[in-house]
């Protein structure tokens, strides 16, 4: 038995895109194979090690456990459409200084979990970024550069926050 | 990736009457699919039996939660993070927020949903153990109509539950009276996070002149489905909290569940801590709860 | 070269070369590219540990015309992987030796055809008796490898052990056992393989030593150096994983592509990974010490055997590693090393970061504890009176002729992590807890490069050469897996010649570009390779200034215009530079005497421990770790290193069990082969102590291995520390621990009947 495509339409990192597709293809393969964006990655293939997160309509979700046909209508964000005019997202920029990515294959998962969590809770403590990130699995850093990076990164985004704050510069 | 998805059919009927058609039309061909973090995981791997799926994820009708004024009640298709966030539950059952928090990680709680976790059905749910000392119901739906039964009714063998092949798990109902009740739950996993819990227990007692007037005990991992200890709890109920009426709860706690051996643990250790997590939260109220 | 003179870029955190693509999602792995006309491949395994294949029958619901089928028949050359010993098939012919051993493979344009297929391959099998455990195979009731199931045996003799025991005031036995740890890199082995009768075979890969590679291959189709290609792709993480099954897996891709005359991709998924590739050696030591009545080692006995799997692959240097770290960094006379790899039908083991080196450690630093305890002494201090020091010799009679300073890295070590304050609060508090908490030490050396005469067998040759475009790249067959070799190599280049980071490039590790620079293995990278580019390019200053008229002092413009006279002149700018081994190494691979290894990296550790009596699970709170490893060329990278290596060493000592069902990996997925979460590494706290090593790149000596053998002695201690109770064996789970205080509360329940 065959199921015939269908065509679904969503946006990816804010462009409308129309692809056709089996709706029991998950998403991170309608991705990486027909929107050729290659920067989700699988690593388990059941939601456990998270370097396929994306976020989809504002959550963050593992693209490995999402039918496409569930994507229809939504917004759809990869690591892709984090940098914006060629300047990395803070939370880039701050894993590029911190030594937040090692061999990089986490990294883009790790980094949409990051965002995620710092847009959320602009002041995360220790306790809330370890639980943010519990679902991203890394086997290089032993997460205390990336715990690091995502500090460096809220202060960052604290910073970019006018405040009633006096510089001494 | 082991799945075809050309091998399998799926479907978005869109609303809750049109799910309830399509089911009514084919009983049981039709297998309902949410967040997806079960059966997607199954789909990976090779092993979804299921052919024909039909979409609840989106349905408005299915996500919510409501505040009456008896109860709380929870849409199927609320996510783990709606449950999170919802103070009322926070503040008058915390044992759902706390199990909420528990299930895999922000990602995993963002899509799975609390029907989902229940028509699933596994012996080691996480949701389990607290909506059973919660005295939670389950309202299920079809084209038939509406039906309520206690949450502990649900769940009938390993993997089977009192749905019919017509009807949908629609709401979960939980009474507002345990504000002031005693409250305990742990879920007991090789890591802290994203893991399968190898023993979980909740509880919810009252104690009235040092006695256990109220005691509601369930457990998940420690049979073939998450149950309620009523042989347990007949072992507490109208007994001071005492070291021997603990040791009475623990060796009827022992006679009650049949654990297993699995690849994640030993049905001897699943006794032993389910035996000292009864203890733990007894010696919370106990007169003589020194720890030890 | 003076390796203390200040430094512009070596020693700085520079980030990483190829940051930003990671950063960006645009890295490219090898899942990541296609081919033109590309088809996927796919494994039929075997489902038995061992017997021989009767019959291989293909189900006719599948069109079979549309697959590329390839058997043992198929293959032009040799039919057999090329690591130390060649006994391992590329594919099994006739007989198989351990589960998900592959056997068939098939292509095709359709992943999911595909899938079908290898399900619809019946091979029936007559069964042989299968060996498990390494128990099992020095029995050798059943003989499954060779004469005897042995694959390799080690002895190393210092003074004359059985010359102490009759006058020894204590004598202390212990055995100790290590389970298989998984390697669990994010990405997945793969390869994407070409054929064509012109350029012969190209392959692609997610691996570590593309020579390695490049030595299979050669053999298996039977073709001249020049015909095979081999190009590492951007790898999501190796740890050793990718060091040997690499040549199994593109032998495989690259047998499809010849036979289909299309590119073939083969990656595989978790599951199958799992299952089919290698994991670190099971072991079991045996340990008997001889000390004098003042704590003084006076004798090591060791007796150390390894479970290697069904095929010899790297076991013989993992076991040789083992061998040489067995007596760890203390001084004593007498010292015996009978060490022991024994074959079973399990899926071979292989190499994992540490080599052997985690488990003759685990072993030690356990075995230390117990001693300690036998004599009534405190286990800092019996460590302290016998650690190596400057001039003393080690079990092979290395002389110590660069500083060793264990006592200074205790010292730090103790005052970091509070211990002895610490301890006492301990011993107050867990009385009346049901959280026990306890503090426990692991001290260590872990031997930089490789093992005796390897580095000189490598004759390793790197160097730099100038683009036209006005780059400068770096040539090693190195490669990068997250360890930061392209950033370290990069700041190596662009110290010694005197030119920016920024104008340096790394070229692909591609073994039809870039010369061999040996294996990216044995914590060798920086030390060897690093100190070779490091003379490359001062080499090539020297040739400019000689040659080009290159000033003695130079800005980059100078730099590069000098360059493109020398191109004009010569047609090339170059600097190739081959391995030199440091004067006076002397090494007898018979009777394991000699300088071991060309420098040590040293290190203690303390873990601090909390185990619930109510759940009896062990929990790591907090971590120190100090270590001296030469000089550190960039502190970021450096740190992660060690950060790194400490979470997959609590891995291994708490998490991560291989389950095996009659030879199956049982567990074969991520959410039942548990590895340590964000929520599970406690704060890890890192001290580097510098000694510059003379002879290694910039000073520096091996990193990535070392923070990888001190964690499971040391939280195994921790939680001896905290509940008086010792375990012998990990991984060490709550289930593990539950039976472990039974036990120890029935013998105190019967001792006070």
């Amino acid at each position: 038995m065959s199921t015939s495509r269908h065509t679904i339409h969503f946006t990816i990192n804010g462009k409308n895109c129309e692809v056709q597709a089996p709706p029991m293809k998950r998403l991170l393969d309608v991705l990486r194979e027909d929107l050729h964006l290659t920067g989700t990655k699988e690593g388990c293939g059941e939601g456990e090690c998270g370097s396929c997160s994306v976020r989809m309509n504002g959550e963050l979700v593992n693209s490995c456990l999402v039918p496409v046909l569930q994507a229809e209508g939504a917004d759809v964000q990869t690591v892709e459409g984090l940098a914006s005019n060629g300047k990395l997202h803070p939370i880039q920029q701050a894993f590029l200084d911190c030594g937040g990515a090692q061999c990089g294959i986490c990294t883009p998962g790790m980094l949409m979990a990051a965002a995620q969590l710092i847009e959320r809770n602009p002041h995360p403590s220790m306790a809330e970024i370890r639980e943010g990130l519990a679902g991203n699995l890394c086997r290089c850093t032993g997460f205390m550069r990336i715990f690091e990076s995502v500090l460096a990164a809220a202060t960052h985004a604290a910073e970019s926050v006018p405040k009633k704050v006096h510089h001494a510069r | 990736m082991r799945g075809n998805a050309e091998a399998h059919e799926l479907i978005a009927p869109g609303s809750l009457p049109a799910v309830l058609e399509l089911l009514a039309s084919a009983p049981g061909e039709w297998t309902p699919i949410a967040g997806g973090t079960e059966l997607m995981v199954a789909f990976a791997a090779g092993r979804l039996g299921a052919r024909k799926l039909v979409n609840l994820w989106g349905i408005p009708d299915l996500r919510f939660i409501e505040t009456t004024a008896d109860s709380i009640v929870i849409g199927a298709c609320a996510t783990f993070l709606d449950l999170r966030a919802n103070s009322g539950l926070a503040t008058e059952l915390p044992l759902i927020t706390r199990s909420a928090s528990w299930i895999g990680s922000v990602a995993n709680q963002s899509r799975a949903t609390l029907g989902g976790n229940l028509v699933n059905g596994s012996p080691a749910a996480d949701s389990s153990p607290a909506l059973l000392v919660y005295d939670a119901e389950i309202e299920m739906v079809s084209q038939r109509g509406r039906r309520r039964i206690p949450y502990a009714e649900f769940h009938t063998a390993y993997k089977r539950n009192a749905m019919a092949a017509d009807e949908l798990l629609y709401a979960v109902h939980l009474p507002r009276r345990f504000a002031h009740h005693r409250q305990y739950l742990r879920k007991v996993g090789t890591r802290r996070a994203m893991a399968i819990s190898k023993v979980a227990m909740a509880a919810t007692a009252l104690i009235q002149d040092d006695l256990v007037t109220e005691i509601r005990l369930a457990a998940a991992s420690l049979a073939p489905f998450p149950a309620r200890l009523y042989k347990t709890e007949a072992a507490l109920l109208g007994q001071p909290a005492t070291i021997k009426t603990i040791q009475a709860a623990q060796s009827a706690l022992l006679d009650e569940v049949q654990p297993i051996d699995d690849i994640r643990s030993t049905a001897e250790y699943r006794r032993r801590v389910a035996a000292n997590l009864i203890e733990e939260f007894l010696l919370e109220f106990s007169a003589e709860g020194a720890p030890r | 070269m003076n390796t203390t003179a200040k430094t512009r870029i070596v020693g700085a955190s520079v980030s990483r070369k190829e940051g930003a693509d990671k950063l960006l999602g645009r890295a490219r792995y090898v899942d990541d590219m296609e081919r033109a006309g590309m088809l996927y491949g796919a494994t039929v395994r075997s489902t038995i540990p061992r017997g021989l294949i009767r019959s291989i029958e293909f189900d006719r619901q599948i069109d079979w015309s549309e697959f590329t089928v390839v058997t043992a028949a198929d293959i032009p050359g040799e039919n057999h992987i090329q690591l130390i010993v060649a006994d391992q098939p590329c594919l099994a012919d006739g007989q198989v030796n351990h589960c998900d051993e592959a056997i068939l493979l098939l292509a095709h344009t359709d992943k999911h055809k595909l899938r079908e297929a290898v399900d619809a391959v019946r091979i029936e099998y007559d069964l042989l008796p299968p060996v498990f455990t390494i128990e099992e195979s020095e029995r050798q009731d059943q003989i499954v490898w060779g004469s005897d199931n042995l694959l390799k045996s080690f002895l190393l003799e210092k003074g004359n052990v059985d010359s102490v025991w009759e006058s020894a005031a204590h004598i202390v036995e212990g055995e100790y056992r290590t389970g298989a740890q998984e390697h669990l890199y994010i990405e997945n082995n793969g390869i994407i393989a070409e054929w064509s009768p012109e350029s012969g075979v190209t392959v692609w890969g997610s691996l570590q030593c593309p020579y390695y590679v490049h030595k299979t291959l050669i053999k298996i189709f039977d073709l001249p150096d020049e015909k095979v290609r081999v190009v590492q792709t951007e790898t999501g993480g190796a740890f050793g994983g990718k060091e040997d099954y690499p040549s199994t897996l593109a032998s495989h891709a690259a047998l499809l592509a010849m036979k289909s005359g299309h590119p073939v991709k083969m990656v595989y998924d978790r599951m199958e990974d799992l299952a089919a590739t290698t994991k670190r050696h099971p072991s079991r030591t045996r340990h008997r010490t001889a000390l004098d009545k003042d704590g003084k080692l006076l004798a090591m006995d060791i007796d150390l055997a390894t479970d290697g799997g069904a095929y010899a692959t790297l076991s013989s240097t993992v076991l040789s590693r083992a061998t040489l770290h067995a007596p760890g960094p203390y001084s004593c006379p007498n010292v015996r090393v009978r060490a022991k790899s024994w074959a079973t039908n399990t899926v071979p083991y292989g190499a994992f970061r540490g080599f052997g080196a985690p488990q003759a450690i685990f072993a030690l630093e356990r075995h230390m504890d117990e001693v300690a305890t036998a004599l009534g002494i405190d286990s800092v201090e019996l460590r302290r009176r016998n650690f190596l020091h400057d001039g003393d010799t080690t079990a092979t009679e290395q002389v110590m002729r660069e500083p060793v300073i264990m006592d200074q890295l205790l010292d730090r070590a103790l005052k970091e992590s509070d211990y002895h304050a610490k301890r006492a609060r301990f011993a107050r508090e867990n009385p009346s807890s049901a959280v026990k908490r306890g503090l426990g030490i692991a001290a260590f050396y872990h031997g930089s490069g490789f093992t005796g005469s390897g580095e000189r067998i490598l004759n390793s040759l790197a160097g730099v050469d100038v683009m036209p475009e006005g780059k400068v790249r770096v040539l090693v067959s190195n490669t990068e897996f997250g360890q930061g070799t392209n950033t370290v190599l990069t700041q190596i280049a662009a110290e010694s010649i005197g030119i920016d980071y920024e104008d340096i490039i790394m070229a692909a590790a591609d073994t039809g570009m870039v010369p061999n620079s040996g294996p990216t293995v044995a914590s060798r990278t920086v030390m060897v390779v690093g100190r070779l580019i490091e003379r490359a390019g001062l080499q090539l200053v020297v040739m400019l200034r000689e040659q080009a008229g290159l000033g003695e002092k130079f800005t980059r413009e100078e730099f590069f215009a000098a360059c493109e006279r020398l191109r004009a002149a010569k047609g090339e700018v170059a600097s190739l530079v081959r391995y030199e081994a440091p004067p006076g190494i002397f090494w007898d691979d018979e009777k394991y005497r000699g300088e071991a290894y060309p420098s040590y990296a040293w290190s203690i550790h303390v873990a601090q421990v909390a185990v619930d009596t109510v759940t009896f699970s062990p929990e790591v709170e907090e971590f120190w770790a100090v270590q001296e490893v030469g000089r550190i060329l960039n502190p970021v990278l450096a740190t992660g290193q060690i950060e790194g290596g400490i979470a997959q060493g609590i891995g291994y000592a708490l998490y991560e069990k291989v389950i095996l069902q009659s030879g199956h990996m049982a567990n074969n997925q991520m959410t039942n082969y548990i590895i340590p979460t964000a929520e599970d590494v406690p704060p890890i706290h890192v001290f580097f102590e510098e000694i510059p090593f003379r002879y290694g790149g910039y000073g520096a000596k091996g990193i990535g291995e070392l923070p990888h053998d001190g964690p499971a002695p040391a939280i195994v201690n921790a939680i001896k520390d905290a509940t008086g109770i010792s375990f012998h064996a990990i991984p060490l789970l709550p289930e593990d621990l539950f039976a472990g205080l039974a036990a120890h509360q029935q013998i105190e329940e019967q001792a006070t009947l």
